[in-house]
């Protein structure tokens, strides 16, 4: 058995809705996370899917210590990230790292490549002596596939591509073991998606990383991702091996996902049953009583109003479902008949 | 209803005249730094009642076309510089500001990606629709209300006579793209021109979404040019597909020919680089390299330098867009040995 490098428990992330200009009086919260368990073990890839609003990319920001969570705790290796301070969390800072989404933005455009790579270790000197940093970065610039030569060009002078390695060069700088991927490839084209997948599972079989890796896109989400945590509205609902989601899904939130993708392939047009699902998704500020997804679900009963339902391995099923009718459902299809 | 979508809306008998054709295209930006090639001579058409999918990457000018044929595409820096846009027949190019005006929602409505910065924040949903009634059809103000409220209606939003006076940030992301479906169809016009629709969207609301175009689609019989990069989609509602690439149709076929047998390298590059659920922890086939600058497109192919079969030829000869029956076409120097192997 694998150690967990990353032990999450009952996270809660709650953002305060103010009202007034001078006097701020707060009138309810944004319960964006609420109350998130999951492990992250060394080497794997976990993969974190969910619509817009589901809490995806605030549960990154609470795993890289950027937000402070309002309850529950983050375990690195034991230790409460939120706890520490000073030296300590800059030592924790160096073992967990970000790529974000666009790398259009992310970048700064005055700033040459050189130096966007290399500052990370002007933050962390103890890592790279002064004198060997050119040659680091140059390293970093063949690891990702980019033309070291090119160390003193702007990030302007890239394409979306190529910027979103620069991305991961800076992200693998100072040899993190855990790196938060939040929408890596969504904003990329398909065919340049492809190169960035391949890239970030090459770094992983090379370097040992582990990756958290957050995305809309569950087809890309499961080339990746060894287990697949599904998100609705500040909860986990469905945890399991990449296999138990997509093939066995329980959770009726899972399998109306999966059952909305698109599947490239004009012969499944009529076999295809897509669950429809109606309306949007409730507001965070005042979720649903009991289960949140209750309001959109067909199978929901008066229980569902009335208790939580429990992230938990469930009768009949193998993988935690927090659903209190979750079965198997073997009419959706997620890929090509052979 | 207008006389001319009355003629367009029993579809059987328009056996010969297209509804609307696209002939060698060619429109270039002039910019400071040089002259971009954006599209290099694009032919298309579609027929009423049919989905035409046009996929592409960006840059590959998939919009542009679209805002060229809706007359909306910024000059400068974009100018026309070749080929005829043809709706019913009539050059639409060489028409007046005045007669294009016409066309437009009646003839050809378009649908944007981003429905947020398409509809006007200070004006709410409701006038916006309305507004079309008032000034196109000569509606009274109370008359306009009501249809704009059967729009809404027809587009699926719950509550729409509540909805009408709510403004476009009161509405969530898959309600303002219904919005813009209903503002776009108010006119009933024989072409929508969709670009992106659901790009923006979470998946499960992108399904209603392609469900209600479709929907209205089959109803109105009325021609679809569904822009798009999303593979998925385009397998799920397209008749036909014209795939893109630097300015140029490379491949056209229809939708279960294109997956199956695709006729051009780029296409099946494509189909290979999407990441299939059923293929997991294979390294994904990837198309080496980059898109070209379109101010600076290799000579040949355009395709050629990221191309896996490429040879001399393709470095020295454009090569046309050469029909292979049944409707299909590619502009690639082997179509007939990628068509015909094994």
């Amino acid at each position: 058995m694998t150690e967990n490098i990353i032990e999450v428990r009952d996270l809660v992330k709650h953002y305060p809705v103010t009202q007034g200009v001078v006097f701020k009086k707060t009138i309810g919260h944004v319960k964006a996370v609420d109350g998130v368990s999951f492990d992250l073990k060394a080497g794997e890839t976990l993969g974190v899917v969910g619509e817009s609003g589901c809490g995806k990319s605030t549960l990154a920001r609470v795993l890289m210590n950027l937000e402070k969570p309002t309850a529950g705790q983050v375990l690195y290796k034991g230790q409460d990230i939120s706890k520490l301070s000073g030296g300590a969390l800059r030592r924790l800072r160096r073992q967990i790292q970000l790529v974000m989404q666009d790398p259009y933005t992310s970048l700064n455009p005055r700033m040459t490549v050189g130096d966007l790579i290399g500052e990370p270790f002007e933050i962390h000197p103890e890592v790279a002596p002064r004198a060997s940093r050119r040659n680091k970065v140059k390293e970093l610039l063949d690891l990702v596939g980019l033309n070291p030569e090119h160390i003193n060009r702007y990030p302007h002078q890239f394409s979306g591509g190529q910027r979103q390695r620069i991305g991961i060069a800076r992200a693998l700088a100072l040899r993190p073991e855990v790196i938060v991927c939040d929408e890596p490839v969504s904003a990329l084209d398909v065919s340049i998606q492809a190169q960035v997948m391949n890239l970030l599972e090459k770094l992983q079989a090379e370097l040992g990383l582990s990756y958290v890796f957050i995305a809309h896109d569950l087809s890309v989400v499961r080339h990746l991702s060894d287990r697949v945590a599904v998100m609705y509205l500040g909860k986990m609902v469905e945890v399991g091996t990449e296999d138990e989601i997509y093939e066995r899904p329980t959770h009726p939130y899972t399998q109306a996902l999966l059952s909305a993708v698109p599947v490239p392939d004009p012969t499944v047009r009529e076999s295809k049953a897509i669950i429809r699902l109606q309306g949007d998704v409730p507001s965070p500020v005042s979720p649903p009583s009991g289960c949140r997804f209750r309001t959109r679900c067909w199978k929901a009963q008066d229980v569902c109003a009335q208790e939580v339902p429990l992230l938990e391995i469930r009768p009949g099923s193998d993988h935690p479902s927090a659903c209190h009718f979750a079965e198997k459902r073997e009419i959706v299809v997620t890929h090509e008949v052979a | 209803m207008s006389e001319q979508s009355a003629a367009g809306a029993d579809g059987s008998g328009r056996p010969s005249g297209r509804l609307l054709e696209v002939d060698d295209l060619r429109v270039e930006f002039r910019t400071r730094d040089g002259v971009a090639k954006v599209i290099n001579g694009v032919t298309y058409h579609v027929d009423a009642g049919e989905t035409l999918a046009v996929l592409g990457e960006s840059g590959s000018g998939k919009s542009v076309t679209a805002q060229t044929i809706m007359g909306i595409l910024d000059t400068p820096p974009g100018f026309v510089t070749g080929g005829e846009v043809r709706f019913h027949g009539k050059d639409m190019l060489k028409q007046s500001a005045e007669q294009r005006r016409r066309i437009r929602g009646e003839g050809i409505a378009m649908i944007f990606q981003d429905s947020l910065s398409a509809l006007n924040p200070v004006f709410t949903v409701g006038f916006q629709i309305a507004e079309q009634f008032r000034i196109r059809r000569g509606l009274s103000r109370s008359d306009a209300k009501k249809r704009a409220i059967e729009m809404l209606d027809q587009v699926k939003i719950p509550n729409a006579k509540g909805r009408f006076s709510n403004y476009p940030h009161q509405f969530s992301g898959g309600m303002r793209q219904r919005a813009m479906i209903a503002m776009s169809i108010a006119l009933d016009p024989e072409v929508l021109i969709a670009d992106e629709p659901t790009t923006a969207l979470d998946v499960t609301v992108q399904a209603q979404i392609m469900d209600l175009l479709g929907e209205l689609q089959r109803e109105r019989q009325m021609g679809m040019i569904l822009i798009t990069h999303d593979l998925g989609v385009v397998a799920d509602v397209a008749d036909r597909i014209a795939v893109m690439y630097a300015g140029r149709i490379v491949e056209e076929a229809n939708v279960y020919d294109l997956y199956r047998k695709p006729a051009h390298p780029y296409t099946l590059g494509l189909l290979n680089s999407i990441p299939r659920m059923d293929e997991k922890g294979q390294e994904l086939r990837t198309i080496k390299g980059l898109p070209p600058n379109l101010m600076n497109i290799p000579p040949g192919c355009a395709f050629n330098p990221r191309c896996p079969m490429a040879q001399p030829v393709c470095r020295e000869t454009v090569p046309p867009l050469l029909q292979l029956g049944h409707g299909r076409a590619s502009a690639c120097h082997f179509a007939e040995e990628l068509v015909n192997r094994d």
